[in-house]
C-alpha cells in the first residue's frame, strides 16, 4: 500500500470539503446566502481548475488500489466538465432568483453533481464507476424536482427517478454479470481476462453495462425520459442537464468501451451502429413536431448524442478524438442557448413556447441576432463552430471506412436544420406581441456573449482544441 | 508572380470590416439607415476597386494560379488558408464585387425595413461570395459556399414577398442537401489522397471506380446550386419571393458557384467519371433548356419568367462545360458572366417597375413604351442580350457553347439550338406583353421614366453587356490559358484512366 498518493485526486477533495462547508454555511444563513454560495461555488471551481492544471499530464497515476486514474484524457474531460458547471452555475443565478426556486440547496446540489462527474471521468474500476455515477445521479433527481411544489417539476424529478433507479439497476445486473465472469472489477483486469475469449455472460454483461451508460446519454431507445425531464425541471436546471452531464458519461463510456471491452470492439460496434442511428433518426423527426422549445433542445440534445456515437462507431484515437473536440462546442453553444431562452419571461412566468420568440428580431434584436449565430451553428453551417464539430465526426467516420453511417448523419443533419431554421423564422419572419421582461444580469450576458464569441471566432483557430484532444483520446489507446 | 500584399485576402475580408463600422453605427432609427448604407456602398466600391486592381494586375498570359496566399491555419488536418485566382475564378470574383454596390444601389430607397441588417447581410454575402472564388484548399472552399445560405436564408426570409418563408425554408434545405453530400464526398477525397489542397488534388486524381461516387457526391451539391433540371424547382420561389437585390446576387453570383465548382473539382479531378456521365448531363442540360423555355413561355410572373429563363440558359453552361473542348468551357464561362450581367440587369428592372406599382404580373403592364422610353430602350439591350442576339454578350456565350456541343454530339446540339429559338419566343413575348400590348391601366400610365439613381444602376450594366458581345476578346484571353490547362489536366487524367478516345 504504497500509494497514499492524494495529489491526482485533491481536486475532487477540494470541491467535496467546500461543498460541505457551503452547505452547512447555507444550513446557518438560509436562503439569503443563496447567491454567496454561488459565487463561492465558481470560486472553488475555478480553484479546482487550478488544482487540475498542477498535476502532471504527461504520465498515467492510478492511486487507491487502482480505483481512481488521472491520465491526459481524464484532465481533458475534467477541465471542460468545470467549464461546463461554472456556466451552469454562472446562468442559474439570476434564473433560479427569478424563478423563486433561490434555495441554498441548488448550486450545492450542482456542486455535488458536478463531484460526481469528476470522479466518474476518473473511475477506472467498477466500484468507483458506480459510486461516481449515483453521486451525480442522485444530486440531479433532487435537482430536477427542486420546486417540489409544482407538479411538472415534481412529476418530472419523479420520472427520471424511477427510470434512472432502472437504468442504474440495469448498470449494476452487468457489472455483476461482468464481474461474476471475469472476477475482478478493475476495467484493465477486466480487459486482460476477457482478451482470451468473450464469454457469453461477459457478453450479456457488456449489452446492460451499454444499456444502462446509454440511458445517461439518452440514446434511443434510452431516450423517453429526456424530453419529459427537460420540460418539467425548472429552466436553469434544464440548462445544466444539458450542458455537463453527458460529457462525463460519455467520458466514462469511452473508458469503459476502449479500455474494458476493448477486444470486442466488432461486437460493440454494431450496438452503437444501431443506437446512433436511430438516436439521429428518431430524435430529429421528433424533433420537428415540437411546440415547446425545452422539448426541442431535448429532441436536439439527443440528436447530438447521436452524432457523438458515429465518433464511437468510428473509434480508435480519431474517432475519439473527434467526441472530445464535439462536446466541448456542443456544450459551449448549449449554454448560450439555454441563456436567451432564459430570458424568455413575460409577467414573472417563463415562457416556454416556440411561438413565444415570435417578434424577437424587433424588441430583443441583438439577442435574436445571437441565437440566430447559435441555431446555425447549432445545424452546422459553416463559418459556425458547429460545423467543425460536425466536420471532424464525419471526417473519423469516413477514415474508418463509415460511410454509410456519415452519410445517414449528414442527411440526417439537413432535417435537423429544419427544426433549428423553424426558431430563426420565428423570430425573425413573425410578429410577435411585445418584449419579454426581466432583464439580464451581467453574468447572463456573459455567457451568452462568450458563447457568440466562441461559435464566430472558432474558425480563425480551430487547431489548439483539435490537437489537445487528440493527446487527450491518445492517452487511452 | 510574387506581390507584395495579400489583395486576395483583402478583397475577400474587407466587407467584414464594413460590417463592424455599420455595427458601430449610433444615432436615431434615420440616422443609422443612412449611414449603414453608406458605410456599405463605400465599402463595397472600394472593393470593387480593389478587384480592378487586380484585374489590372493579372497576367493574362499565365495558366496557373496567381496572387497565391498561402498560410497555415487548421494545422491539426493540414487544411491551409490557400487562396489564388486564375482565369477561370477572376472574372467571378468581379462579378462578385460589381454587382454587391449595384444591389447596394438598388436597394437604397425600397428597402426600409430594418436596413443596417440588409447592409450587413450583403456585405457577408459578399466575404462569402469572394472567397469561394479564391479558395484553393478545398475544406475553405466548402466553408465560403455553404457560408451563403446564412445571409441568403435571411435575405429572403425577412425582406422577402408574402411566401418569402416558404421559398427561404426550399432555398436553405435544398441546397444544403445537395452540400452536405458534398462534404461527404470531399471528406472521402482528403481521406484518398491525403490533401485537400485543390491544385494537388487537380494534378492527382482519385483512381478507379471512387471516381465515379466522388463525382456523384459533388455532383449533387453543384447541380442543385446550378440549378440543373429536376433539381431547380427551389429557384423560381426563391427568386419570386427575395427582394430585387437578392435575386440580382442570387442569379448574378450564386448560380455561377455551380458552375465554377464543376470547373474546379469535377473535371480535373474526376475526368473518367466526367467523360463516362457527360452524355446525361448533356441530356439533362437539353431537357433544362426546352422544358424551363417552354415553362417560361407561360409565366404569367415576370420575375418567375426570369427565373426561368436563368434555369435554361445555365443548361447552356453545363452543356458547354461537360463537352471538355476548348470552346464549349470557354463558352460555357462567358455565358455565366454574360448571364450574371444580363439577369441581374433583368431583375433590376423588374425591380424598378415593382417599386412603382408593386406587382409583378406581366397582365398589368402594356404599353409601357409611351411613358417609359428610357426604359423601354434599357429593357430592350438587355432583353437582346438575354435572347443572345449578335453584338451583345448573350450571343458569344451561347454560339460557343453550341459549337463545343456540335463537336462532341450534333443530335444534343440540334436539340439545344432549339432552345435559342424558344428563348427568343418568351423574351419577345415578354416585351411586347410589357411596352406594346394593350391599353395602358390608369396607375401604370403614371409610372414615370427612369430617375438618375436608376440610371446610376443600369447603365453600367447595359454598357457591360455592349462591350462584352462587341469585344469579348478582353475576357477570353484571360480565360483562355487556365482553360487550355485545364483540358490538359482533363485529357492527362483520361490518359492514366485509360480511356482516352480520339
Amino acid at each position: 500500500m504504497d500509494n497514499l498518493n492524494l495529489f491526482p485526486i485533491l481536486p475532487e477533495l477540494f470541491l467535496a470539503i467546500v461543498a460541505m462547508i457551503l452547505l452547512v454555511l447555507g444550513v446557518f444563513r438560509g436562503n439569503d446566502a443563496t447567491r454567496f454560495i454561488s459565487w463561492a461555488s465558481v470560486g472553488a471551481l475555478t480553484i479546482a481548475m487550478l488544482m487540475l492544471g498542477a498535476q502532471d499530464a504527461g504520465s498515467s497515476v492510478s492511486i487507491l488500489n487502482d480505483m481512481f486514474l488521472q491520465d491526459r484524457f481524464t484532465l481533458f474531460v475534467k477541465f471542460w466538465v468545470i467549464v461546463g458547471l461554472v456556466m451552469s452555475i454562472a446562468l442559474s443565478v439570476q434564473a433560479i432568483d427569478q424563478d423563486k426556486i433561490a434555495k441554498f440547496e441548488f448550486p450545492v446540489l450542482m456542486l455535488f453533481a458536478g463531484i460526481g462527474m469528476l470522479l466518474m471521468v476518473s473511475a477506472s474500476d467498477m466500484l468507483s464507476l458506480y459510486m461516481g455515477l449515483e453521486l451525480q445521479s442522485l444530486s440531479l433527481y433532487v435537482l430536477a424536482a427542486i420546486r417540489r411544489n409544482h407538479v411538472a417539476s415534481a412529476e418530472s424529478g419523479l420520472k427520471y427517478f424511477v427510470l434512472g433507479a432502472i437504468s442504474s439497476g440495469m448498470l449494476l445486473f452487468g457489472i455483476s454479470l461482468v464481474y461474476g465472469f471475469t472476477g475482478t472489477t478493475n476495467f484493465a483486469l477486466i480487459g486482460e481476462t476477457l482478451s482470451s475469449g468473450l464469454s457469453l455472460g461477459a457478453a450479456l454483461g457488456l449489452v446492460f453495462i451499454l444499456a444502462g451508460l446509454a440511458f445517461k446519454i439518452s440514446a434511443v431507445p434510452f431516450h423517453m425520459w429526456t424530453p419529459d425531464v427537460y420540460e418539467g425541471a425548472p429552466t436553469p436546471v434544464t440548462a445544466f442537464f444539458a450542458i455537463v452531464p453527458k460529457l462525463a458519461a460519455l467520458a466514462l463510456l469511452a473508458r469503459v468501451l476502449f479500455v474494458t471491452f476493448e477486444p470486442f470492439q466488432e461486437q460493440w460496434t454494431q450496438i452503437l451502429w444501431i443506437l446512433s442511428v436511430a438516436t439521429m433518426v428518431v430524435s430529429t423527426f421528433a424533433a420537428l413536431r415540437q411546440e415547446s422549445i425545452k422539448r426541442l433542445l431535448a429532441y436536439s440534445s439527443i440528436g447530438n448524442m447521436g452524432y457523438v456515437l458515429i465518433g464511437f462507431v468510428a473509434g480508435g484515437e480519431q474517432g475519439l478524438a473527434a467526441v472530445l473536440v464535439y462536446m466541448p462546442i456542443y456544450m459551449i453553444m448549449t449554454a448560450g442557448v439555454f441563456g436567451v431562452v432564459m430570458c424568455m419571461r413575460r409577467d414573472d412566468l417563463a415562457l416556454e413556447n416556440i411561438s413565444d420568440l415570435a417578434g424577437m428580431s424587433k424588441h430583443h434584436p441583438v439577442l435574436a441576432y445571437v441565437m440566430a449565430a447559435l441555431m446555425f451553428s447549432m445545424s452546422g453551417i459553416p463559418p459556425l463552430a458547429g460545423f467543425f464539430g460536425k466536420l471532424i465526426i464525419f471526417q473519423a467516420a469516413v477514415a474508418s471506412g463509415q460511410l454509410v453511417l456519415a452519410v445517414i448523419g449528414v442527411l440526417v443533419s439537413v432535417v435537423a436544420a429544419y427544426y433549428y431554421l423553424r426558431i430563426i423564422k420565428t423570430m425573425f419572419f413573425e410578429e410577435g406581441i411585445g418584449q419579454f421582461e426581466g432583464g439580464m444580469e451581467l453574468s447572463r450576458k456573459l455567457i451568452i456573449g462568450l458563447s457568440l464569441l466562441f461559435v464566430m471566432l472558432f474558425i480563425f483557430n480551430p487547431s489548439p482544441l483539435v490537437e489537445a484532444a487528440r493527446a487527450a483520446a491518445h492517452s487511452l489507446f | 508572380m510574387m506581390i507584395d500584399f495579400s489583395i486576395l485576402s483583402i478583397l475577400t475580408f474587407l466587407p467584414l470590416l464594413g460590417v463592424l463600422f455599420i455595427l458601430l453605427v449610433r444615432g436615431n432609427d434615420e440616422l443609422v439607415a443612412l449611414n449603414s448604407k453608406r458605410v456599405a456602398l463605400y465599402t463595397s466600391l472600394f472593393n470593387f476597386a480593389l478587384s480592378l486592381v487586380l484585374l489590372v494586375r493579372f497576367d493574362p498570359a499565365q495558366a496557373d494560379f496567381q496572387f497565391v496566399e498561402k498560410h497555415t491555419w487548421f494545422s491539426a488536418f493540414d487544411i491551409a488558408y490557400h487562396m489564388g485566382v486564375d482565369g477561370i475564378s477572376l472574372f467571378f470574383i468581379l462579378l462578385s464585387t460589381f454587382l454587391v454596390p449595384v444591389c447596394i444601389i438598388a436597394s437604397w430607397n425600397s428597402i426600409k425595413t430594418r436596413v443596417r441588417e440588409y447592409m450587413i447581410a450583403f456585405l457577408v454575402l459578399e466575404t462569402f461570395m469572394i472567397g469561394t472564388f479564391c479558395a484553393l484548399d478545398a475544406v475553405l472552399f466548402y466553408i465560403f459556399f455553404e457560408g451563403v445560405l446564412i445571409p441568403m436564408f435571411i435575405i429572403i426570409g425577412v425582406w422577402g414577398g408574402a411566401r418569402r418563408v416558404y421559398s427561404a425554408y426550399k432555398f436553405f434545405l435544398y441546397t444544403l442537401l445537395g452540400s452536405v453530400l458534398m462534404l461527404v464526398g470531399l471528406l472521402v477525397l482528403m481521406f484518398q489522397t491525403g490533401t485537400s489542397d485543390i491544385p494537388t488534388l487537380m494534378q492527382n486524381p482519385v483512381v478507379g471506380t471512387l471516381q465515379m461516387w466522388l463525382f456523384v457526391a459533388f455532383f449533387a451539391s453543384f447541380a442543385v446550386k446550378m440549378p440543373m433540371w429536376p433539381v431547380h424547382t427551389w429557384l423560381p420561389d426563391a427568386h419570386v419571393e427575395a427582394p430585387t437585390a437578392g435575386s440580382v446576387i442570387l442569379a448574378g453570383v450564386l448560380l455561377k458557384m455551380g458552375g465554377y465548382g464543376f470547373l474546379r473539382f469535377s473535371l480535373p479531378m474526376f475526368p473518367l467519371a466526367t467523360e463516362f456521365f457527360a452524355p446525361v448531363i448533356f441530356w439533362l442540360s437539353v431537357i433544362a433548356i426546352i422544358y424551363t423555355s417552354l415553362v417560361a413561355l407561360r409565366q404569367s410572373d415576370m420575375k418567375k419568367l426570369i427565373a426561368y429563363s436563368s434555369v435554361a440558359h445555365m443548361g447552356f453552361v453545363t452543356l458547354g462545360i461537360f463537352t471538355a473542348t476548348t470552346q464549349g468551357i470557354e463558352g460555357g464561362i462567358f455565358q455565366m458572366i454574360s448571364h450574371g450581367i444580363i439577369s441581374a440587369a433583368l431583375f433590376l428592372c423588374v425591380g424598378v417597375v415593382y417599386d412603382r406599382l408593386h406587382t409583378r404580373e406581366i397582365a398589368r403592364y402594356g404599353g409601357l413604351v409611351k411613358n417609359m422610353p428610357k426604359y423601354a430602350t434599357v429593357f430592350m439591350i438587355l432583353m437582346l442580350g438575354s435572347v443572345g442576339l449578335p453584338g451583345t454578350s448573350g450571343f458569344v456565350g451561347e454560339f460557343l457553347t453550341l459549337m463545343g456541343a456540335f463537336q462532341v454530339d450534333t443530335v444534343v446540339a440540334v436539340f439545344a439550338t432549339t432552345g435559342v429559338v424558344l428563348g427568343a419566343a418568351y423574351m419577345l413575348m415578354l416585351y411586347r406583353r410589357m411596352f406594346f400590348g394593350g391599353k395602358l391601366p390608369k396607375d401604370a400610365e403614371a409610372m414615370k421614366d427612369l430617375n438618375a439613381r436608376e440610371h446610376l444602376v443600369l447603365v453600367p450594366l447595359v454598357l457591360m453587356v455592349l462591350w462584352l458581345g462587341i469585344a469579348p476578346g478582353f475576357v477570353m484571353e484571360r480565360v483562355a490559358p487556365s482553360v487550355e490547362k485545364l483540358i490538359g489536366q482533363y485529357e492527362a487524367g483520361l490518359m492514366a484512366g485509360g480511356k482516352k478516345n480520339g
